[in-house]
This record gives structure tokens, C-alpha cells and sequence, in this order.
């Protein structure tokens, strides 16, 4: 049994985001710029599961999981083309 | 951050997740932490030492649009969903055993998708790295 209300997980969820938005923002690299990313994306996950549990539906896990998983195959790609850009000199700017 | 991935998986320990805390510390602090300190080996040894570090952005404009964004966010997370209380559930709500039977035999479709999306990426990977010119 969770003691916390659900606001407290969503602050938390809320928290990670905006900390991911921070680091886009703050960094130009594009590998910092992607961890901001799947911090982004681990705050909505967060929300997803902790929905999931205060509706008692457990197919919101399901849906969690689903974004998981599209989050391990972005990651994937993404770093793919950090590598391609990283063999280009000079290139590696995101703009 | 792999800190941070760890302590999610235990928020998900007590959101009654089990198998998604076991996923997160898998996928997320095993698998992305790896793959993210080879690329950043990779990149290190083919970049040359002398180039500048990247420089950081407007400071001053991203932190504000940050707390912004927080301050909106915590508003309307405050605002809709105070007082909350979780409900009354089984003791095997979220179990790994329970998971698995609403993954695959409620959501089969949305499952094979999550295969065939991964299966993409790992020959989009392949195409786009495993080119040599």
C-alpha cells in the first residue's frame, strides 16, 4: 500500500520532467540533449504507472510498458545518429 | 542519473509495478546507461582532444522556461488531483504473474507492436551505422 497520495508521485513526475526540459535546453551536445529526453520520458512513465495504480487498472501498466519499450528503441536510433554526427567533425551541432 | 533510474524502480516497487521496476532497473539503468557510456567512449576516442568542450545554452532563458513549465505542471497537478487516496486493492493487483496475463492475453496486439517497433529500430541501427563510405 502506497501511504503517499497520488499528488506526491506526480510531483515527483513533474520534477523529472521539468529537469529534463532543463537540461535540452541548457546543453548543446546532442548525447546531454538526449539524456534530458529520457529523463522527460521517465517522468511521464512515472505518471502513466502511478495512474495506473490510483484507478486500480492494471492495463495502465500495460500502456507504461508499451512507452517503455518505444523509449528503449529511440534510444537506440538516437544514439546511432550521436555516433554518425560524431564522425563528422565540425557537424555536431542540433540546429 | 543512474541513480535516479534506480530510485524510480523503487517508486514503481511501491506503486505495486513489480515487473516494471525489474524492467526499469534492466532496460533503463542496465541496458540505456550502458549503451549511452560506449557511444560517449566511441565519441571520445574519435573525437581529437584539442576541440572545445560544447558550451552550455542561455542560461538564464532555459532556467526560466524550466521553472516555468514546472511551476504550470505542479499547478495542475495540485489543482486536479489533491487529496487522492489510493484505493483498496487485491494483494496480487500488479503482481509479475498478473502483468503477464493482462500483456498477453488483453493486450496481445499492442505487444507484438512493441516487438515489431523494436525490431525496426534494431535494422534502422544496423542501416544507419553499419553503412560504410
Amino acid at each position: 500500500m502506497p501511504g503517499a497520495p497520488l499528488s506526491t508521485y506526480l510531483a515527483v513526475a513533474v520534477l523529472l520532467f521539468a529537469i529534463g526540459t532543463l537540461g535540452i535546453l541548457l546543453r548543446r551536445s546532442p548525447l546531454l540533449m538526449l539524456m534530458g529526453i529520457e529523463l522527460m520520458w521517465n517522468g511521464a512513465n512515472l505518471a502513466l504507472v502511478s495512474f495506473a495504480r490510483f484507478t486500480g487498472n492494471p492495463d495502465g501498466q500495460v500502456l507504461a510498458f508499451v512507452a517503455l519499450v518505444v523509449a528503449a528503441a529511440e534510444v537506440a536510433v538516437a544514439l546511432a545518429l550521436v555516433v554518425l554526427l560524431a564522425r563528422r567533425p565540425r557537424e555536431g551541432a542540433p540546429e | 542519473m543512474i541513480a535516479s533510474l534506480l530510485g524510480l524502480a523503487g517508486l514503481y516497487l511501491d506503486l505495486h509495478a513489480e515487473f516494471f521496476a525489474a524492467a526499469q532497473v534492466l532496460i533503463y539503468a542496465g541496458a540505456v546507461m550502458i549503451l549511452f557510456l560506449f557511444v560517449i567512449a566511441i565519441i571520445a576516442s574519435a573525437r581529437e582532444p584539442a576541440e572545445p568542450d560544447t558550451s552550455s545554452g542561455p542560461v538564464r532563458s532555459a532556467a526560466l522556461a524550466s521553472a516555468g513549465l514546472l511551476a504550470v505542471l505542479g499547478l495542475l497537478v495540485i489543482g486536479s488531483v489533491r487529496g487522492w487516496a489510493a484505493p483498496e486493492i487485491a494483494a496480487a493487483w500488479g503482481s509479475v504473474a498478473d502483468f503477464g496475463e493482462r500483456l498477453l492475453v488483453h493486450h496481445v496486439f499492442p505487444f507484438e507492436l512493441t516487438a515489431f517497433v523494436l525490431m525496426a529500430a534494431v535494422v534502422g541501427v544496423a542501416v544507419l551505422v553499419g553503412r560504410r563510405g
